[in-house]
């Protein structure tokens, strides 16, 4: 509102003699401004349509979508994972990582992810030349049906309002339970607190407005936040511009992480 | 923290193929194999126990009470890996109290309480009451006041009393029979229900455990059997021999259960087999090829099959009891192994594997600490150390005088 309050005082600094044309054109701004109320209203709700603390959780339901054509594996978003969350620096321990693709001419597909992919990666050289290669983002699917709550014995997962499967750090006992119970990979036991750990789409974030840290740093906008209930969001853009997969959709999780442009070798 | 991480970074270094980051730590380890070898011995030895009070077999008659305070023993025992194996074992507790009714592993205080509240101590006090009144009239000092405690002042041994006991202990073990299947089926559900896992997501899994479980334990109150017999002088012979055919018929079944479910892989070839094969091929080779399947099945069943009358009264091999006795008792300590490298198998090698089906990592066992070597041998041992106990408190082959169902072999 601020910027809009500037935009219709600048005509106050025209020189004297336009003085009527001055009034007539604040006329027309205020006949206009019902308008520019709305279009603001609109852009806002485009923009970031995570201004989550204006209405009730259970309106909404975030997901993620990832287009593999644009991601450069650079490894930023892990790197800015590990900072927002304080994630164990240790390359064992992560909530989002980089896996790079390797596919040679004669169909072996080689895999690897040095340091989640946070150091970046080194050259893909093969003697036997590369048919294609493609790098694929990681984290929790925030899935809809998560076989991680299902099996913790105390409650101590639990998917929220907005549809995000958290961990409740205090009350879970360290079983790893839903760690086995993952088929992405995507939980570890922090090492500090022994207790189960897992992307939470930056909850503290969103519930702010603003976007998980990985999406914020991606230089190439490979990663799209939003909310999949709703039609104004970026999300459900992505989903009609593209054709997405989810990851191992045979296993009926149904993943929150819509991928754009996947391969079948990605598991 | 920092020796997690140099152990991580020494997995690291073995890892073929690709895994993902998070699977560089193994979860599950020693402990959690630990766990369900001794559920099974629990539930094995119980049923074993229930063949004689159920069906009436009359030659296994001795070993009923060690059987049970067998159970009791290791089924004391049972719950401590997993607690130690948490990482917060402070917060057990709330299994109970908050449980998540979705969550298999909920269940587990439910499944427990039940067995051993409502089964194996009941089964017990009824089967040892009369005994208990009599042993607190005849005896001296503290033993008396215990054993005195023990009857919780049911004190009546009148014929129509100790009939009732004898009609409890029946319910009791028609109860406990499935009660007994739902404690270690229970267990492989825990594994066999984990889609996220081909090697062990399987509907065969618990019966796998199932049969594993009476396999192991038969032959751990076999081998009580022997050793304290040798030790008492006292051994029948024909006890030995059914327990020998019992086992021998248990292990067939398990067998060809685990055939099964390998055929069934085999056939199905699903996306996991190129990652399975190489698995058994390469880090399970040990453990499940020599040790599970060669060592501790295919061996005993030649053994057993040969030497004690498993198809009539005769068996295919005469051997003098001597020999016999030392056969049953080398095929009931491979039989033992065995069964604990199915139990590593499982919960070892379904980790050993990664859910990108791309790569195998390693299990690197610590010596020392919590979830270590030396841990898992101290809970190994612990249910004997229990058993030696609970069998000097309830002697389980000395029968109070007047007692005439049990055996006749009393001597004070």
């Amino acid at each position: 509102m601020n910027r809009l309050i500037q935009i219709e005082k600048k005509p106050a600094n025209a020189p004297e003699e336009n003085s009527v044309a001055r009034r007539e054109f604040l006329k027309q701004c205020l006949r206009a401004s019902p308008l520019l109320v709305a279009i603001a209203h609109v852009a806002a709700q485009e923009g970031a349509e995570t201004a989550a603390e204006d209405s009730p959780a259970e309106e909404h339901s975030y997901g993620m979508g990832i287009d593999i054509s644009k991601c450069i594996g650079c490894g930023r978003c892990a790197d800015a994972c590990k900072t927002e969350n304080e994630v164990p620096r240790e390359p064992y321990f992560f909530r989002t990582w980089i896996e790079r693709y390797v596919i040679t001419t004669d169909g072996e597909v080689t895999v690897s992810s040095p340091n989640g992919g946070i150091d970046g990666f080194p050259a893909a050289i093969s003697e036997r030349g590369i048919l294609r290669t493609f790098f694929v983002p990681k984290l929790c699917n925030q899935c809809a049906n998560p076989p991680c709550v299902q099996v913790c014995p105390v409650g101590a997962t639990f998917t929220t309002e907005d549809g995000v499967v958290l961990v409740d750090k205090d009350y879970c006992i360290g079983c790893r339970y839903c760690i086995q119970a993952c088929p992405y990979g995507a939980r570890f036991l922090h090492p500090i607190t022994h207790t189960a750990e897992k992307c939470t789409f930056c909850y503290h974030r969103i519930r702010n407005g603003k976007l998980p840290a990985c999406v914020e740093v991606c230089p190439t906008g490979a990663r799209i936040f939003g909310d999949v209930r709703s039609m104004a969001s970026p999300l459900t853009r992505f989903q009609r511009l593209n054709e997405v997969a989810v990851l191992k959709p045979h296993l009926n999780t149904n993943p929150k992480v819509y991928y754009a442009n996947l391969d079948g070798e990605v598991r | 923290m920092e020796s997690l991480a140099e152990q991580l970074a020494a997995v690291m270094q073995q890892v073929s193929g690709y895994i993902y980051p998070n699977e560089v730590e193994l979860h599950w380890g020693l402990l959690v194999v630990v766990y369900p070898y001794l559920t099974g011995l629990v539930a094995g030895a119980f049923i074993l126990a229930s063949l004689e009070r159920v069906f009436n077999v009359k030659e296994v008659e001795p070993t009923y009470r060690l059987a049970l305070l067998t159970a009791l023993a290791f089924l004391l025992v049972a719950p401590l890996p997993l607690l130690l194996h948490l990482g917060h074992p402070e917060r057990s507790f709330e299994i109970f109290l908050t449980p998540n009714l979705h969550s298999a592993m909920a269940m587990f205080g439910f499944v427990y309480a039940w067995y051993l509240m409502v089964v194996l101590l009941l089964e017990i006090w009824f089967d040892y009451r009369k005994d208990l009144v009599v042993w607190a009239r005849q005896e001296r000092g503290w033993k008396r006041w215990l054993h005195w405690a023990l009857t919780l002042g049911a004190t009546d041994i009148s014929e129509r009393a100790v009939e009732f006991d004898r009609r409890a202990v029946r319910l009791i073990t028609i109860v406990g029979i499935p009660s007994a299947f739902l404690l270690h089926g229970y267990v492989g559900f825990i594994f066999g229900s984990v889609k996220a896992n081909p090697w062990w997501s399987s509907v065969l899994i618990p019966i796998v455990f199932l049969f594993s479980a009476i396999v192991s334990g038969i032959a751990l109150v076999l081998m009580l059997y022997l050793v304290a017999g040798l030790i008492r002088q006292q051994l029948e012979m024909s006890c030995l021999d059914k327990l020998a055919m019992f086992l021998f018929f248990a292990l067939v079944v398990d067998f060809s259960l685990e055939i099964l479910d390998f055929l069934h892989r085999l056939y199905e070839a699903e996306e996991s087999i190129h990652i399975l094969a190489e698995l058994i091929s390469t880090r399970l080779f040990l453990s499940l090829v020599i040790l599970q399947a060669l060592l501790g099945t295919v061996l005993p069943l030649v053994a057993l099959g040969a030497v004690a009358p498993v198809f009539s009264s005769r068996p295919l091999l005469a051997v003098p009891a001597e020999l016999r006795r030392l056969i049953y008792l080398g095929a009931a300590v491979l039989i033992q192994i065995g069964i604990f490298s199915t139990r590593w198998n499982v919960v070892i090698g379904g980790q050993l594997f990664s859910k990108s089906l791309r790569g195998l990592t390693i299990y690197k066992l610590q010596l020392l600490g919590l979830e270590g070597f030396f841990m898992a041998m101290l809970l190994l041992l612990l249910p004997f150390v229990l058993l030696y106990l609970l069998i000097k408190l309830l002697p389980p082959w000395i029968p109070a005088p007047g007692n005439s169902s049990s055996s006749p072999a009393a001597s004070p």
